[in-house]
């Protein structure tokens, strides 16, 4: 079964809850229009479909947007190596969505990253707590409005964080942009 | 913008109560024991905090981020070509491997992943190959080391020097190799280098043997490993475990097999598999890998396009100005270039809008990079799935009843890097 197989079966089961299969470098992509059911649709395709291996979840931080967050889900069925992503949209205000790990175990520690990277809670998730970060660190560093500098923050009882000097650092071309004059300040003439 | 959060975060010293707490409540059975960040047998810097019951495991919690340098929040501030640098400290030992994963998925974003010269293709999985003896070799030898067998630890690190002398000429950099352009390699192989290749692999070949007669029917080897650490298939899968790991375990599944990417399709290699799921069969795994990787290299030496030192000057990037820097004197001398140039180097290739993941087969295991363009030079998002942060997630349910000394076999069989696990 071809992965635009998978994807229309599992429409055929969700209904309207899907979006139609997109298609993209040869990779079938749909979209769930409600959260909640995320492990629904997950255990569905574990179950009916033979998606045995969860490769990865993702956040995406659509800043500005509504609704602002993006989980991606990349299936995989090892059988025939069929692959398949399930995108699914999370509001502000809500920032929460139920755990898949009841389908697969694998995803504890995506979710903690997720968590702790974006700031989405996963409800049911057994040990939803910081995973790189140190606990008690109040930002959630992948969101949008988080400057790559950083920001400073106590380490409780060790030590504490500067926002990074970024000298010689990586050099920032996101367009639109500041520009280099605006950027930096070592190129800046003293009439600036 | 309202931050958004409702999980309560304890007192550093009301933790520390709570634990004397859960102390007390043992009874004086059980103590807790924190292993790591810094500790020789973790590797790098993981932590583990574990509860003993006597010297048995009763509990153990895994804690990684000790070297989270954010990587993917870099990534969203530079072009996909300065990035390529960052690659390199993933998986710091084996760099080469890192730069082609990271290649080859911006390559499937743009769509050029099949207008790869074929030189560029053979070179490239000998970069990855190499790699994967290179980092299997101080895998072992590490794992060796860490139950007692220190020859080996000296024999991987001959071996391993002599990778990294060809990696030097290859790229000059010994480490930070940062081999790989998008659309290409950065250099083609220097005069003698293949030739070098073959001297080496004859040379593995006898150190993985004598390797082998180390630690293979070593009675001490064996007691240490054997039906230790056992991993069942529908645990490795559950957990998604990836690599050697997953094999040793006994899922065939092996991305150059069943997604070939690069000239993988035109090359014959078996997919060793393990059979009990424990730290010996890991161990077997790797060691079969790199024999397979030096029958992958000697094929690649036997059939690459242009030969040796390139007598029919093949290409080793595609041909395309907005993709691949052109070559210096052109620069200096016509229009196009010069445009393509400056547009390449302030602003990054054009890339068009979408998503792609790319899974690469690397040594630890599936090293996977999902991005997200909203076009421009930068990309959106981009995710980069860790074979070592997913390795290490199966630690809380596989060290439990486990003796205290077993961990060190374990972790060392489950080969993984922190700069990796932690981006």
């Amino acid at each position: 079964m071809t992965a635009l197989e998978s994807a229309s079966q599992i429409k055929a089961h969700f209904g309207d809850l899907i979006s139609e299969p997109a298609e993209f470098r040869g990779e079938i992509t749909i979209q769930l229009a409600d959260a909640e059911r995320i492990a629904d649709v997950c255990a569905a395709a574990k179950k009916d479909l033979g998606f045995d291996f969860l490769v990865d979840i993702s956040s995406l931080d659509n800043y500005g947007e509504d609704p602002r967050w993006t989980l991606v889900y990349h299936l995989r069925r090892l059988a025939d190596s069929c692959e398949l992503r399930i995108k699914t949209n999370v509001s502000e205000e809500k920032s929460e969505l139920p755990t898949v790990i009841s389908v697969w175990l694998t995803a504890n520690w995506h979710e903690r990253e997720i968590y702790d990277m974006m700031g989405i809670r996963f409800r049911g998730h057994p040990d939803l707590r910081r995973i790189l970060m140190w606990e008690g660190y109040p930002y959630f560093p992948l969101r949008k409005d988080f400057p790559l500098a950083g920001k400073p923050s106590e380490v409780p009882d060790v030590a504490f964080t500067k926002p990074a000097p970024l000298e010689g650092g990586p050099f920032v071309t996101a367009p639109g942009g500041k520009d280099a004059i605006e950027r930096e300040p070592r190129v800046r003439t003293p009439e600036n | 913008m309202p931050e958004v959060h409702d999980i309560q975060f304890k007192e550093p010293a009301a933790q520390a109560a709570s634990a004397v707490e859960e102390l007390q409540d043992m009874q004086g059975e059980k103590m807790v024991l924190n292993m790591g960040p810094s500790h020789p047998a973790t590797h790098g810097v993981l932590r583990i905090v574990l509860e003993l019951d006597g010297e048995i495991i009763t509990k153990a919690s895994p804690d990684v981020g000790y070297l989270h340098r954010g990587d993917e929040k870099i990534a969203e501030n530079m072009t996909y070509t300065q990035f390529i640098p960052y690659t390199d400290r993933l998986d710091y030992l084996a760099p080469l491997a890192n730069n082609v994963a990271y290649a080859l998925a911006v390559e499937k974003l743009l769509g050029i992943e099949k207008n790869l010269p074929p030189r560029c293709q053979y070179i490239r999985v000998m970069c990855c190959e190499l790699a994967r003896i290179s980092s299997h070799l101080l895998g072992l030898g590490a794992f060796g080391l860490d139950l007692g067998a220190v020859t080996v630890f000296l024999l991987t690190f001959t071996e391993r020097e002599k990778i990294y002398n060809l990696a030097e000429a290859l790229s000059g950099a010994r480490f930070t190799t940062s081999y790989t352009r998008i659309g290409g390699v950065s250099r083609d192989t220097p005069p003698g280098w293949c030739a070098a290749v073959r001297k080496f692999l004859n040379e593995v070949v006898v150190n993985i043997s004598e390797m082998e007669t180390l630690l293979t029917r070593n009675k001490i080897w064996m007691d240490r490993t054997r039906d230790v650490g056992v991993i069942s298939k529908a645990d490795a899968i559950d957990y998604g475990l990836s690599g050697p790991n997953l094999r040793g375990s006994g899922m065939d599944y092996d991305l150059r097999k069943v997604q070939p990417y690069l000239c993988y399709r035109d090359l014959q290699f078996d997919v060793p598999v393990g059979s009990v799921g424990d730290c010996y069969d890991r161990y077997l795994v790797r060691m079969e890998e790199m024999r397979q990787s030096v029958r992958i290299l000697h094929q690649c030496l036997d059939k690459i396009p242009g030969g040796f030192d390139n007598q029919t000057r093949e290409p080793v990037n595609v041909a395309d100005g907005k993709i691949v820097l052109p070559p210096k004197d052109k620069v200096m001398s016509g229009m196009e270039e010069l445009i393509h140039q400056f547009m390449l180097v302030t602003q990054g290739m054009n890339v068009p809008p979408g998503e792609i993941y790319f899974g690469h087969e690397n040594p630890k295991g599936e090293l996977g990079f999902y991005i997200n363009s909203r076009g421009g030079g930068t990309p959106y998002r981009m995710k980069i799935r860790s074979p070592s942060f997913v390795n290490l997630s199966i630690l809380s349910h596989l060290l439990p009843g486990h003796m205290m000394s077993d961990i060190t076999a374990i972790l060392g069989s489950l080969d993984f890097v922190m700069g990796e696990c932690d981006r």
